[in-house]
């Protein structure tokens, strides 16, 4: 699943960006934002025309991308048992590498 | 004070970096105060700021604020020279003895990795953790002193935006300065480094709440409240514009026209007192009277750019700009053209497309600028009636309200014709700052500077003009005895006559013609112009108020309109040609404004003229 796909209001564990070209300035710019494996993000919100573009946070932060540039971050698989979002601290955003390596 | 003595070591050069909306102008501002310069670095339009801070200890110590900048990858210009001041490569600036950066505590995980980075060039440096109070509101703890040992790095708190808040900052530049950093080894991952920093620095105090950015974002971001609310701000920027500002302008007209009658009887009759009375006072006077507005306008604007809400207003419009070939970082240049094009063609550089900066750069002229108010404001209180419409609505605002909507729509077609063999990916990814309350100082600080700029505007180049259009129109003075207006003798009025022919049809008359020759340098001198033509305001300079039962009087509805229409488009700005050339380096992008506008000038004022005067007869 990509992040352009994901629900309003719901939350997905990064699983990598993949750049479309290379180099990708785009996916560059991306991985800087903290769209990086194992990061926790959440859609706040879909603008008003065509759902396009979306808004989205990760920890205390808020970001715009449109639905081109959120395909480029794949969510990991939700059947690999992610820990529970509700166990997510927003701000400390981390999951402990543990559990990583467990899912 | 600037008085430096031979024992007095060189100044300490500071450069304050860190993420866009870390805080750090309203630092920069609380450090240096008024003592800022503003500048372009050498050869490129990025804008330099200084200023001077001297500590209580006395040490004299000079600020850079750089732009901005997410990571040392820069996609900009901006980026682009902090990267190389930073790298200490930047041609014609000295590299800065030590890099103080600033980071937001409220956004750590993001700015903590943009430190790293810098961390890693190893050279002097001092963290700044910014926004502390508001950490305490989100029920987080940041355990400083373990920061600082983590990083190796000195770490001081602030609180931009309070009175005093720099002052552990200020200290810490009074103090030695700090080691520099042993860099990391080279392919360390520094996410997860950030992730260890924040495991071990950042506590939870009090269970996690909704915070206001949320809750705000669930309406300002909803598709259907965020446009109504985008919408509300946008007209109750242009009523306040229209009758807020009006009690401040009656004041200052009040206040010229005595200045006026009071130099009037101090001087002899003749040919000075008509200058100092005719000229300048009431040249100038016709303008400064539209100070409030312009800084009405100006407040607002940096008051919603300083909120954090222009962003999602360029979230909202993102579709819409893209319908036009753009993305919705252009929608922040083309805001601030509606106070003035030339900072608007500045801000350009933060949009990282080639392609999308030059288009943004043309149809920036055609948002409505502030200096067109007082053309606008003039002929719509000349022809418009004052009535109110559904019981809420000034119809004046209603029509002013339309003249920049054909604005914004003219821009959105001419963009759309110039991006459409473009197949380019253009990217909005964008950071959504959070919500803050504008910093009163700092606000005041970047307001006087629009009033500067604008008052020097009036001191020089519209002083300049207001002072020849009285010659033009005074010389050659008519043969004892004549009957007639005067101003049918003058130069003026001769090469009024001359350029009639042209725009006679679109409906201008050859008084009109006179008052756009000098509106090219700065379009607000219209309205003096026209003032001088018509030889109102003699010893007054009240001239608009003077004008506008004559104007409703002589023109027909028709060329009313057909001028408005006019100034909708055309480019009657040199500064603004001036700094497109500046922007972008090349005349071709100049001619090429000059041209298209001037044509849909032409073009709208006909159709305007010519349809008017179908339905009044």
């Amino acid at each position: 699943m990509r992040l352009n796909e994901l629900p309003l209001h719901c939350q997905g564990i990064i699983d990598h960006v993949a750049p479309l070209t290379q180099p990708d300035p785009i996916a560059r710019r991306l991985e800087e934002f903290g769209f990086v494996p194992g990061e926790p993000v959440t859609v706040v919100a879909y603008g008003p025309f065509g759902r396009d573009p979306m808004a989205v946070e990760i920890g205390f932060t808020r970001f715009a991308l449109r639905q081109s540039e959120a395909a480029r971050v794949v969510m990991q698989d939700t059947s690999r048992t992610p820990p529970a979002a509700g166990a997510l601290d927003p701000a400390l955003h981390t999951i402990s590498p543990d559990s990583l390596e467990d899912a | 004070m600037t008085h430096s003595s031979p024992h007095q070591p060189r100044p300490l050069r500071v450069a304050l970096v860190g993420n866009p909306n870390c805080g750090k102008t309203a630092l920069f501002n609380q450090l240096t105060g008024s003592r800022q310069k503003v500048a372009n670095y050498a050869g490129v339009t990025v804008e330099r700021k200084a200023g001077w801070l001297i500590t209580p200890a006395g040490r004299r110590v000079q600020i850079l604020d750089l732009p901005g900048t997410y990571s040392l990858h820069a996609t900009s210009p901006d980026e682009a020279v902090t990267r190389d001041v930073c790298l200490g490569v930047y041609k014609g600036e000295p590299a800065p003895d030590m890099l103080v950066n600033v980071l937001a505590a409220t956004n750590l995980r993001l700015h903590l990795r943009f430190a790293l980075e810098l961390r890693q060039l190893g050279r002097p440096m001092l963290i700044v953790l910014n926004m502390v109070d508001a950490v305490r509101r989100q029920g987080l703890e940041i355990d400083v002193p373990r920061l600082q040992a983590e990083l190796g790095v000195p770490v001081v708190t602030a609180i931009g935006i309070r009175r005093r808040g720099a002052a552990k900052l200020v200290q810490a530049l009074d103090g030695p300065m700090p080691p520099a950093p042993t860099p990391l080894p080279e392919g360390t991952d520094l996410h997860a480094e950030v992730r260890r920093l924040m495991a071990l620095c950042v506590r939870r105090t009090t269970d996690r709440n909704p915070r206001l950015d949320a809750r705000l974002d669930r309406w300002v971001l909803h598709p259907v409240w965020g446009m109504l609310i985008l919408l509300g701000l946008l007209f109750i920027m242009f009523q306040a514009v229209f009758s807020w500002a009006q009690p401040f302008m009656d004041l200052l007209q009040q206040s010229m026209d005595q200045l006026g009658a009071f130099v009037g009887t101090l001087l002899p009759e003749g040919i000075l007192r008509s200058l100092i009375v005719d000229g300048v006072i009431a040249g100038a006077g016709t303008v400064i009277v539209f100070l409030p507005q312009i800084l009405i306008l100006f407040l607002w604007i940096l008051a919603l750019e300083e909120s954090g809400y222009l962003p999602r207003a360029a979230f909202m419009l993102d579709r819409l700009m893209a319908a036009a070939g753009l993305s919705g970082r252009s929608f922040i240049p083309l805001l601030s053209s509606f106070a003035c094009a030339v900072p608007g063609i500045m801000s350009t550089r933060t949009i990282q497309n080639p392609r999308d900066r030059m288009v943004t750069i043309l149809i920036a002229p055609l948002m409505t600028c502030s200096a067109r108010l007082p053309v606008y404001a003039l002929l719509i209180s000349a022809f418009v009636p004052s009535r109110t419409v559904l019981g809420l609505f000034n119809l004046h605002g209603l029509v002013l309200f339309a003249l920049y909507a054909a604005g914004v729509l003219s821009a959105l077609v001419v963009a759309r014709v110039l991006k459409r063999r473009d197949t380019e990916e253009h990217p909005l990814l964008m950071e959504l700052p959070g919500y803050r309350l504008p910093g009163l100082q700092s606000l005041s600080i970047e307001l006087w500077q629009r009033a500067r700029i604008f008052l020097s505007r009036v001191g020089t180049i519209i002083l300049t003009l207001s002072v020849i259009m009285w010659a033009l129109s005074s010389f050659p003075a008519p043969p004892e005895g004549t009957t007639g207006p005067a101003i049918d003798w003058s130069l003026a009025g001769r090469i009024g006559h001359l350029m009639q022919p042209l725009f006679s049809f679109i409906g201008f008359n050859w008084q009109i013609c006179v008052a756009l020759i000098p509106g090219l340098a700065a379009r607000e001198v219209a309205v003096s112009s026209l003032a001088t033509v018509y030889s109102v305001g003699a010893s007054e300079s009240d001239a608009a108020a003077q004008l506008v039962p004559l104007l409703s009087a002589q023109w027909s509805l028709a060329t009313a309109f057909s001028l408005l229409a006019w100034y909708v488009y055309a480019p009657q700005c040199f500064s603004t040609l001036a700094v497109i050339r500046r922007e972008t380096g090349s005349w071709r992008l100049v001619w090429i404004s000059v041209f298209y506008l001037f044509g849909m000038a032409y073009a709208a004022s006909f159709l305007t003229y010519h349809i008017t005067r179908f339905f009044t007869g």
